[in-house]
């Protein structure tokens, strides 16, 4: 059991350090695209100074309905094992 | 827990009392700001329900027994009908789609391209979804604590 779980410790840091020496240099994300675009646009078309307010709420509103629904249904769940009969 | 032999001092009380009015002011005001600076409705919700656990804590029974569930409960239900109304209200165009901005009518003007200029009646929908989810957030939230609050005594 002890040398199966080096051999996996090993896997995973082998992976991780080839990872490392795989990272791009920092400052130069690969594809930049949709952030020049959004940097660009959302001042023109949402009209709005916060650009993570205009991702987070109109570029990507389906994943804020997800989230809210989601607490919704943990809201649910708490009301659901407190109630009193 | 007993319940009877619990007493807390009028210090605390007070204290408590005293702290909700700017922890709730602070965050009504990340709710307002969510579309100009950083915060939004998640985080000035997450706020307000601060204010009310730290009224749970200190008050203890009298709190349970003033705040009625039903009305977070209607509350929360309503900020959710609000927000996906307000998404549907887009479908002229898109589900989501963002029909106050830049109209002129509420929320509507245009901003300028580069830094922050500031200009709070901007973004449109963005700042009615803020006010939706900032409530959902602490109504929800705000019950979670209530309800266990409630079954721990």
């Amino acid at each position: 059991m002890k040398q199966l779980k080096l051999v996996f410790f090993s896997i995973f840091a082998f992976f991780f350090v080839f990872a490392m020496l795989m990272l791009r240099p920092f400052g130069s994300p690969q594809r930049t695209s949709m952030d020049h675009y959004i940097i660009e646009n959302s001042q023109k078309e949402a009209a709005c100074n916060n650009v993570v307010s205009a991702v987070v709420f109109d570029y990507r509103g389906f994943d804020t309905l997800g989230e809210s629904t989601v607490l919704f249904a943990a809201v649910s769940g708490v009301f659901l094992l407190f109630r009193r009969k | 827990m007993h319940a009877e032999n619990e007493k807390n001092s009028k210090i605390i009380e007070f204290a408590a009392l005293g702290l909700m009015v700017p922890i709730i002011t602070f965050g009504i005001y990340v709710i307002a700001h969510g579309h100009l600076t950083p915060g939004g409705g998640f985080q000035g919700g997450a706020i307000m329900a601060t204010a009310f656990a730290l009224l749970f804590v200190s008050l203890g029974k009298k709190a349970i027994e003033s705040i009625k569930g039903e009305v977070l409960v209607a509350l929360e239900c309503i900020a959710l009908i609000g927000f996906i109304g307000i998404a549907f209200l887009g479908m002229g165009n898109t589900f989501f789609f963002n029909f106050l901005a830049n109209s002129g009518v509420l929320f509507g003007e245009k901003v300028p391209f580069g830094p922050n200029s500031g200009i709070f009646s901007s973004a449109g929908v963005i700042p009615l979804m803020n006010f939706f989810v900032g409530l959902e957030v602490c109504c929800g939230l705000t019950l979670i604590f209530f309800l266990i609050f409630k079954g721990a005594d």
